[in-house]
C-alpha cells in the first residue's frame, strides 16, 4: 500500500503513542485528513487502538472524532493517510471492513417507520442471517437491552435512551469484533446516561473493543482504557484517563462565603493547608482551590469553621473536559453552545 | 486476495457481497419500503387521485375539442395519461429516495456489508406496487367514462405490463438524480422540468400531425412517445408491433446506463466499492 503521507507530530502532554510491534492492533491509522472546501476537520491524526481494549477520543464539538471515525468506518473517504482494521486496509477493501466493525452513531441509525422488533430482524437479513435466526438474535437482543416491552412500537415512539439503546443493539448483530461508539450518551439525561454507561460495560466484558468518542472527561475516565485527546483536527495527548487528569490536578474544590469581606482571611488560611494560593472571584465570595488530594477538602473545611468563616456553597468537582483543554492546549475548547458552568 | 481471514479474531471475510446476497437484501430492502408505504399511505395519495382526476378532467376538457367528442377521445388520452402518471410516480421515486438517504438509517446501510445496489433497487421493486396502482385505476376510471379498448383482456393485460416496466426502468434516471442532487426539492424540480416537456411534446394527449413541423420533429424523436405509441398498439388494436420492441429496448438502455450511475454515485459518499 502506499503511504500518501506520515505526518510525524509532536504529541504534547502526558504520554506518546508508542505501542510495540507485537502487539495486536484493532486499529492503526497513520496521518488521517479529511478536508472540507477549506476546512481540515481531521489534520493528520495517528492511532492505534489494541485488541480488546477501551479507546476513548476525547475533545469539543467540532474536533473532528465522529469525521475520523467514519472514515475508520468506510462512511467517508479518507483523503489522505493510511487505516487498517485487524490489518485490513479501510480505502481499499471497504466490504471487508464493514464485516469486522459495528457502527453506532450519534444520531440513533435505526429505522422511524419500523418498530423495534423489526428494525433488528430487518438488520439481521441483511447481514446475512436466515429469517428465522434474525428473529431470534432481534429477540435476545431486545431483551439485554431491556426493550422487549418496546419490541412491537414504531420508533417514532421511542425516548432519546431506548433509540441509543435499540442503536447499540443494532450495531451488535453480527458479533463484530471492533465496535464504535460515537458519542453514545450526548444528549441523554444523567439517569439514562448511567444506564447506557452499564450497558456498555456489559458489552467490553464480553471482550469487544472499543473506539468510543466523547466530549466528557468524566465518560472517558468511566469507561476508557486509553484516551486521546483531539484539538481542531489533531491530537494533542494520549493516555489513560489517570495520566490525564493528574495532569490538570484532581479536582478542584469551591466554596462561597456567606461574608465576601472575609474572603482573603479564608484564602490566606487555604493557602497554609494545601501550600497553593486558591483562585478567587471576590466579588461574590467565591474561591476555586486544586486539590492534590480530594481529602483535603475536609481538612479545608474544618478550618474555615474552626475560624468562624461562614459558607454558603462546597463543592467539590473533577476538572472539567474545557480545563483539561486549557492544561494541555493553553485554549479553552471551542464550545459552540457553553454548556459547563462551574457552580 | 480472495478469502481473508483475521488472525486476532478468527473470522473469514468476503472480498465482496455474491448475487445471491444481493438478491436477498433488495428483497429485504423491497419489504422495509412497503413497509414504510403501508404506515404512510399517504404516500399512494399520488398514484390514486392523479388518475382519477386527470383522466376525468382532461378527457372532459379536451375530449371535444380533439377528438370531436368523449368517448373518441378515450383511446388516445387513457394511454397517454398512463404513460404520464407513471412518470409522475417515477418522479416521487427519487424523491422519496432522496428524502430517505438523509435519515440515521442509511448510516446503518452504508455500514453493513451489503450490496451497494440494494438501497437502490429494493424501494425501486417495491414502488413496482405504486405504478400497478396508478396504471389500474386509470384503466378502470377510462372503462367506467366509456373506454373500450380494441385489444381486449390480452391487450390491456399487457399494455398495462409495458406502463409498469417501463415505470420502473424509468425510475432508475430519477433515482440517479437522488443520489446526485443534494436535497427533495432539487430531485422534484429538476424532474418536473425533465418530466413536463416530456408528457406534454408528445402524442400522449394530441395527435402529432396537428403540431408544427419542428415540434412534430421532437415529438417523434421522444422517447414517451414511443412508449405511448407501443400501449397504443397494444391496448387499443391488440398488436404485438416493432414500435413494443423498441419501446422495451428503450427501456433496458435507460436501466443500463442509469442504473450503474445512480450505484456509483450512491457509493461514492462513502468510500469506494
Amino acid at each position: 500500500m502506499n503511504l500518501i503521507h506520515t505526518i510525524a507530530r509532536p504529541t504534547a502532554g502526558v504520554a506518546t503513542a508508542g505501542s510495540p510491534p507485537e502487539v495486536d492492533l484493532a486499529v492503526e491509522a497513520t496521518g488521517l485528513v479529511k478536508r472540507f472546501g477549506d476546512v481540515t476537520a481531521v489534520d493528520g491524526i495517528d492511532l492505534a487502538v489494541r485488541t480488546g481494549e477501551v479507546f476513548g477520543v476525547l475533545g469539543p464539538n467540532g474536533a473532528g472524532k465522529t469525521t475520523m471515525l467514519r472514515m475508520l468506518a468506510t462512511l467517508l473517504p479518507i483523503d489522505a493517510g493510511r487505516a487498517c482494521v485487524f490489518g485490513v486496509d479501510v480505502a481499499s477493501q471497504p466490504h471487508q471492513i464493514r464485516q469486522l466493525v459495528g457502527v453506532t452513531g450519534q444520531y440513533a441509525s435505526v429505522d422511524e417507520n419500523l418498530t423495534a422488533a423489526e428494525n433488528l430482524w430487518l438488520f439481521g437479513r441483511l447481514l446475512g442471517l436466515p429469517s428465522k435466526a434474525a428473529k431470534a438474535r432481534a429477540r435476545d437482543l431486545l431483551a439485554r437491552f431491556g426493550l422487549e416491552d418496546a419490541a412491537d412500537r414504531q420508533i417514532k415512539k421511542f425516548s432519546g435512551g431506548m433509540r441509543r439503546r435499540l442503536d447499540l443493539a443494532a450495531s451488535l448483530i453480527s458479533r463484530p469484533p471492533l465496535i464504535f461508539l460515537d458519542e453514545p450518551t450526548t444528549g441523554l439525561d444523567p439517569r439514562t446516561r448511567m444506564q447506557m454507561w452499564d450497558t456498555i460495560r456489559d458489552l467490553i466484558r464480553d471482550g469487544a473493543t472499543v473506539l468510543l468518542t466523547t466530549q466528557y472527561l468524566d465518560e472517558a475516565d468511566q469507561l476508557a482504557d486509553r484516551v486521546a485527546v483531539i484539538d481542531r483536527g489533531r491530537k494533542v495527548a494520549e493516555g489513560t484517563p489517570e495520566e490525564l487528569k493528574t495532569s490538570v490536578g484532581n479536582s478542584t474544590l469551591y466554596v462561597r462565603l456567606t461574608d465576601t469581606d472575609r474572603t482573603g482571611e479564608a484564602a490566606a488560611l487555604a493557602q497554609r493547608i494545601l501550600g497553593e494560593a486558591p483562585a478567587l472571584t471576590p466579588e461574590a465570595g467565591g474561591m476555586s482551590i486544586a486539590l492534590p488530594d480530594p481529602n483535603r477538602a475536609g481538612d479545608v473545611l474544618i478550618a474555615l469553621r474552626t475560624a468562624d468563616i461562614g459558607i454558603s456553597t462546597a463543592a467539590v468537582r473533577q476538572p472539567t473536559l474545557d480545563e483539561v483543554f486549557l492544561a494541555i492546549t493553553g485554549h479553552h475548547a471551542d464550545h459552540t453552545t457553553d454548556i459547563e458552568d462551574p457552580r | 486476495m480472495s478469502t481473508l481471514i483475521i488472525r486476532a479474531t478468527g473470522r473469514r471475510l468476503s472480498p465482496r457481497p455474491t448475487l445471491r446476497e444481493t438478491v436477498s437484501q433488495t428483497f429485504s430492502m423491497a419489504w422495509r419500503a412497503l413497509k414504510k408505504m403501508l404506515r404512510n399511505p399517504e404516500q399512494f395519495f399520488d398514484v390514486v387521485v392523479q388518475p382519477l382526476l386527470f383522466t376525468a378532467m382532461f378527457t372532459y376538457i379536451f375530449g371535444g375539442a380533439i377528438a370531436g367528442n368523449v368517448k373518441s377521445y378515450l383511446p388516445t388520452i387513457i394511454t397517454g395519461i398512463l404513460a404520464q402518471t407513471s412518470l409522475t410516480a417515477c418522479m416521487a421515486t427519487g424523491t422519496q429516495l432522496r428524502e430517505d438517504m438523509e435519515k440515521g438509517v442509511f448510516d446503518r446501510f452504508r455500514s453493513l456489508p451489503m450490496a451497494r445496489i440494494a438501497p437502490l433497487a429494493g424501494p425501486m421493486a417495491a414502488d413496482l406496487l405504486r405504478y400497478g396502482i396508478a396504471a389500474t385505476l386509470t384503466i378502470i376510471t377510462g372503462t367506467l367514462m366509456g373506454y373500450r379498448p380494441g385489444g381486449g383482456v390480452p391487450g390491456v393485460a399487457a399494455g398495462w405490463t409495458l406502463v409498469v416496466v417501463a415505470g420502473w426502468s424509468l425510475s432508475w434516471i430519477f433515482a440517479w438524480l437522488g443520489t446526485v442532487l443534494r436535497t427533495a426539492q432539487a430531485v422534484q424540480g429538476v424532474g418536473m422540468m425533465i418530466m413536463f416537456p416530456l408528457t406534454f411534446l408528445s402524442n400522449a394527449f394530441v395527435p402529432a400531425a396537428t403540431l408544427p413541423g419542428w415540434l412534430q420533429a421532437f415529438v417523434k424523436v421522444n422517447p414517451v412517445s414511443l412508449v405511448i405509441t407501443a400501449i397504443r398498439d397494444l391496448m387499443n388494436d391488440g398488436a404485438l408491433t416493432a414500435n413494443v420492441g423498441w419501446a422495451l429496448l428503450g427501456c433496458g438502455a435507460v436501466v443500463a446506463i442509469f442504473a450503474p450511475l445512480a450505484v456509483l454515485s450512491y457509493g461514492r459518499r462513502s468510500s469506494a466499492g
